[in-house]
């Protein structure tokens, strides 16, 4: 199958300020392969895909396409050379159907200006078929499902001639099973010709279904490798540099006093929907408890309700003993002891433009020592800050660098040092390792772990369903706002997948 | 390659993000500066160019507008602090205008660290004048201590009172304080016009046929420190504008309130989700934000007005002008006091301080509104000046690589 090279990038380099986002990048695509590209966050995949498509332009290096040395202005110039791009966000347009969508812009038309709506079903219908990607073209694309939008992006590419396809880590917005389902996708479109980029930093997928692996690190290409041979621990000892710990490593629960319980809770979104229906459960002191789910389920509306963010419509929750009022405030909640490791470090966790002495008195600047009668006490900030940033490890500057000049990895270590240091009975974690990379979650699984020895109740809410099935020690699947599985830790990957898409048995 | 991985320690940071943080630290720092200055440069190099197209030398007619604001005055060593001399009391005036436009920059300037813009000096420092002018007048008789601390504290409450009133609504409808606050402006202007004006209640009892308002007893007026009182002289409402710079620093750095203020401008959301109550914020940076505007207007109307006519309160900008002073000083404390001396100099030196004979007043003063929109346009386009800076550096970058 692997023949000559389809695509062949040459010593690309792409610079942005202080930084060198590619260095000196070689990467070539042979016909009819998955090649997949493999790296941390900010390893530079990202930034050669948007070269490749068109969207920045190389510092140095050059593309070739089909021995053909190529440059491009803009995507167009990338799709008429053969290249698509499903990105991780979904360029579609929801109120219009997934025919409107797939033909936008080359649109087949009937009597000089109207949309041929016939020709276009019956186009993308054909496309469908050959490629077995079952969509249907009438459907609204709101309407359906963030796998079949995903296809719905696959059709659009290859309805504009794509023959060599850059997925962007098309994983990271689905289930288990649609995963399985992309992956019979990609290797129908592979048996066609197409050769397809895979980008991704989910070691199985990989290794499940790319023929090569290209491994980025840190803006350099460290090697690519051919699937057979390749092994997890290898191929995240390129990513990462070092040796890694791909399992948690920890001992059974030992759950003490009941710290946190939620009871028939309803909550409502800003805009008035009932997100939370009626959710009970109960978290006990030394131990995780998971909850599962795809994206939207009423995830982010239940954390925000226990930790005082939302106002609870009904039901109440109940932290150490103490319930708490209806319309709990978020100060009423953190002083009932509730820690909150927020899923959006960057837009609730921290105040990026603070400093990590600033960022650390978020939820106590008001009391003492940090302050007395509103007379703030900076020195005794930095002082603090400095013996957190110690004990945390927290690094990449001291207690007055700027919290945007951190790292990913370590905005997330402080917020998690601010919220641990309070000492709270409850630490709620939302998707603590989102977009983090390789050693940083495994830093923050290990602290999870420990904190729950500690003898903490804690609650990981995450969509990352191997998070939750090697952290927690309870799993609970959420569903369009209800629970509708638990399982002991150990449950099998298969039957959660199911209850995550609304298929379980105690599906409402 | 492999190394042990401690349980406590993180990834280890090969890469080296310190030395990144640290230079674009040296660089925010650095553009936090050098964009106002450069901002100020452009925008004086081409109100010259517009002084140049119209046939005059853009050279003498600075060289006037700076004679006019007095500031010739620090070149002639030893200085002579009388007022007889030109320059002192051209000076004088300067900063008698300075002292307003820090105040009014202020104003702007903190609601601005809270996230919002606060179009309202202007209304704000109007019922800061007529409050004032209304206990000035009325309280005839009282010693001066009290009656000039009375007039200062109403006007500085009335001044936030009327800016509350558009955070009060921020808070609890969403109304957007641009919106409301120019809606209040008018508000201010016409209803200090109504009350000055003939037949309203704060006219001169003296001139029934001038709409002007009475004239503040001698109780309630300033101490002037330098020149003659009967010539406007600067009272010590310079002091209590330099003093507010320091206030407004330490609200906002040493206080738990200053720290709300700034976690609520920069991210409102990680605000809420630190506990603090972000409506109460918002109302609470507007009011003391109005606060500002209306201590100007005491200050004003105590210090050198005692008077003010309906046409006056109509014509009056040095309200506005405070948008380009926050914008220029970027908010701070330190960049306010500057930009507040540079506009008063500017404002002083195009008008009365102006020598007619130098450079036609007329244009001067269109020149002061130029230079004032030049700077809010560049404030605001202030990306695209970082943005050429930095093409200039990479422009530079690349012709030291081409050799190599």
């Amino acid at each position: 199958m692997a023949q000559a090279s389809v695509l062949e990038l040459r010593g690309i380099t792409k610079r942005f300020p202080g930084i060198v986002a590619d260095d000196h990048v070689d990467f070539d695509l042979r016909s009819g392969e998955v090649h997949a590209l493999l790296g941390e966050n900010g390893a530079g995949k990202s930034t050669l895909m948007n070269i490749l498509y068109g969207l920045y332009r190389p510092d140095e290096g050059e593309i070739v396409v089909k021995g053909e040395p190529v440059s491009f202005a803009s995507a167009k110039d990338a799709i008429d050379h053969g290249i698509g791009m499903v990105h991780q966000h979904f360029m579609l347009i929801p109120v219009m159907t997934v025919a409107e969508n797939i033909v936008l812009g080359m649109e087949p038309v009937r009597d000089g200006v109207l949309l041929d709506e016939r020709v276009a079903e019956q186009s993308v219908r054909d496309f469908s078929a050959r490629f077995g990607l079952a969509v249907d073209p009438g459907a609204r694309v709101d309407e359906i499902s963030v796998g079949q939008q995903q296809r719905v992006e696959i059709v659009k590419a290859l309805y504009r001639r794509a023959e060599i396809l850059i997925l962007d880590e098309p994983t990271a917005v689905l289930t288990p099973q649609e995963a399985g389902e992309l992956f019979e996708i990609i290797r129908r479109l592979r048996a066609d010709g197409t050769s397809i980029i895979f980008i991704s930093h989910k070691l199985n997928e990989v290794l499940e279904v790319a023929d090569r692996i290209t491994v980025l690190r840190r803006g350099r290409k460290i090697d690519t490798v051919p699937r057979e041979g390749a092994t997890e621990a290898g191929l995240a000892r390129m990513m990462v540099g070092r040796e890694v710990l791909l399992r948690v490593e920890k001992g059974p629960a030992q759950p003490g006093d009941l710290l946190l319980e939620v009871s028939d809770l309803h909550v409502l979104d800003e805009r008035g929907l009932e997100r939370v229906r009626g959710v009970p459960f109960q978290v006990r002191a030394g131990e995780i408890v998971g909850i599962a789910g795809v994206e939207g389920n009423g995830q982010t509306e239940l954390v925000e309700a226990i930790t005082g963010l939302l106002r609870i419509e009904s039901g109440t929750v109940t932290v150490a003993g103490k319930t708490a009022p209806q319309h709990a405030t978020v100060r009423e909640m953190l002083d009932a002891g509730v820690g909150h490791i927020p899923e959006d470090r960057q837009r609730r966790g921290l105040v990026l433009e603070f400093t990590i002495a600033e960022n650390i008195a978020l939820h106590d600047y008001d009391k003492p020592p940090a302050s007395r009668r509103g007379w703030l006490f900076p020195g005794r900030l930095i002082e603090r800050a400095a013996r957190v940033i110690r004990e945390f490890d927290v690094r990449g500057g001291g207690p007055l660098a700027f919290a945007r000049t951190l790292s990913g990895g370590n905005q997330q270590k402080l917020v998690v040092a601010r919220e641990v240091a309070r000492d709270p009975r409850v630490l709620v974690a939302a998707q603590p390792t989102r977009g983090l990379d390789i050693g940083a979650i495994e830093y923050l699984h290990r602290r999870l772990v420990t904190e729950r020895d500690a003898g903490r109740a804690i609650l990981l809410v995450s969509l990352e369903l191997d998070e939750v099935l090697s952290l927690a020690d309870r799993i609970l699947v959420m569903y369009e706002g209800r629970i509708v599985g638990e399982h002991a830790a150990g449950a099998g990957e298969e039957e959660i997948g199911l209850e995550m898409l609304g298929g379980g048995k105690q599906a409402a | 390659m492999t190394e042990p991985v401690d349980a406590a320690a993180g990834p280890p940071e090969e890469e080296p993000p310190a030395g990144f943080a640290v230079r674009l630290g040296v660089a925010q720092r650095a553009g936090g500066v050098a964009v106002p200055i450069l901002t100020a440069v452009v925008a004086f190099a081409m109100g010259g160019i517009v002084v140049l197209a119209t046939g005059h030398n853009p050279w003498t007619a600075y060289k006037g507008i700076f004679a006019g604001a007095g500031l010739n005055w620090f070149v002639h060593v030893p200085w002579n602090t009388s007022t007889v001399n030109l320059d002192a009391y051209n000076l004088s005036q300067t900063l008698l205008l300075t002292t307003t436009l820090i105040l009014t920059g202020l104003a702007v300037a903190f609601s601005f660290r809270c996230g919002m813009f606060n179009i309202g000096g202007q209304g704000q420092y109007i019922v800061g004048l007529v409050t004032a002018n209304w206990v000035g007048v009325s309280f005839a008789g009282w010693p001066t201590l009290p009656h000039v601390l009375l007039g200062i504290a109403a006007a500085t409450l009335a001044g936030g009172i009327w800016a509350g009133v558009a955070g009060f609504l921020k808070a609890t409808t969403g109304a957007h304080e641009v919106i409301s606050t120019i809606m209040l402006n008018w508000i201010a202007i016409w209803g200090g016009s109504y009350l000055f004006g003939q037949g309203g209640p704060l006219q001169n009892a003296q001139d029934p046929s001038s709409p002007v308002s009475g004239a503040v007893a001698q109780s309630a007026r300033l101490p002037v420190f330098w020149g003659s009182s009967l010539l406007q002289g600067l009272d010590v409402g310079f002091f209590v504008a330099l003093a507010m710079l320091v206030v407004f620093w330490l609200l906002l750095n040493r206080t738990t309130l200053g720290y709300e203020v700034r976690a609520v401008g920069f991210n409102p959301d990680a605000a809420a989700y630190g506990g603090i109550n972000v409506k109460r914020s918002y109302f609470m940076a507007m009011a003391i934000s109005g606060m500002f505007a209306g201590l100007a207007g005491a200050l004003d109307m105590l210090g050198y007005l005692f008077q003010y006519g309906t046409l006056d309160v109509q014509a009056s900008q040095i309200g506005f002008l405070g948008i380009a002073v926050a914008l220029l000083g970027r908010n701070t404390a330190v960049g306010t006091g500057i930009a507040a001396f540079l506009f008063g100099g500017l404002l002083y030196g195009t008008t009365r301080g102006l020598n007619p004979n130098v450079f036609d007043p007329g244009l001067a003063g269109n020149l002061t509104s130029m230079i004032q929109g030049l700077v809010v346009l560049f404030v605001g386009a202030d990306i695209v000046i970082l943005y050429l800076w930095n093409a200039r550096r990479k422009l530079r970058l690349r012709q030291q690589e081409a050799p190599a």
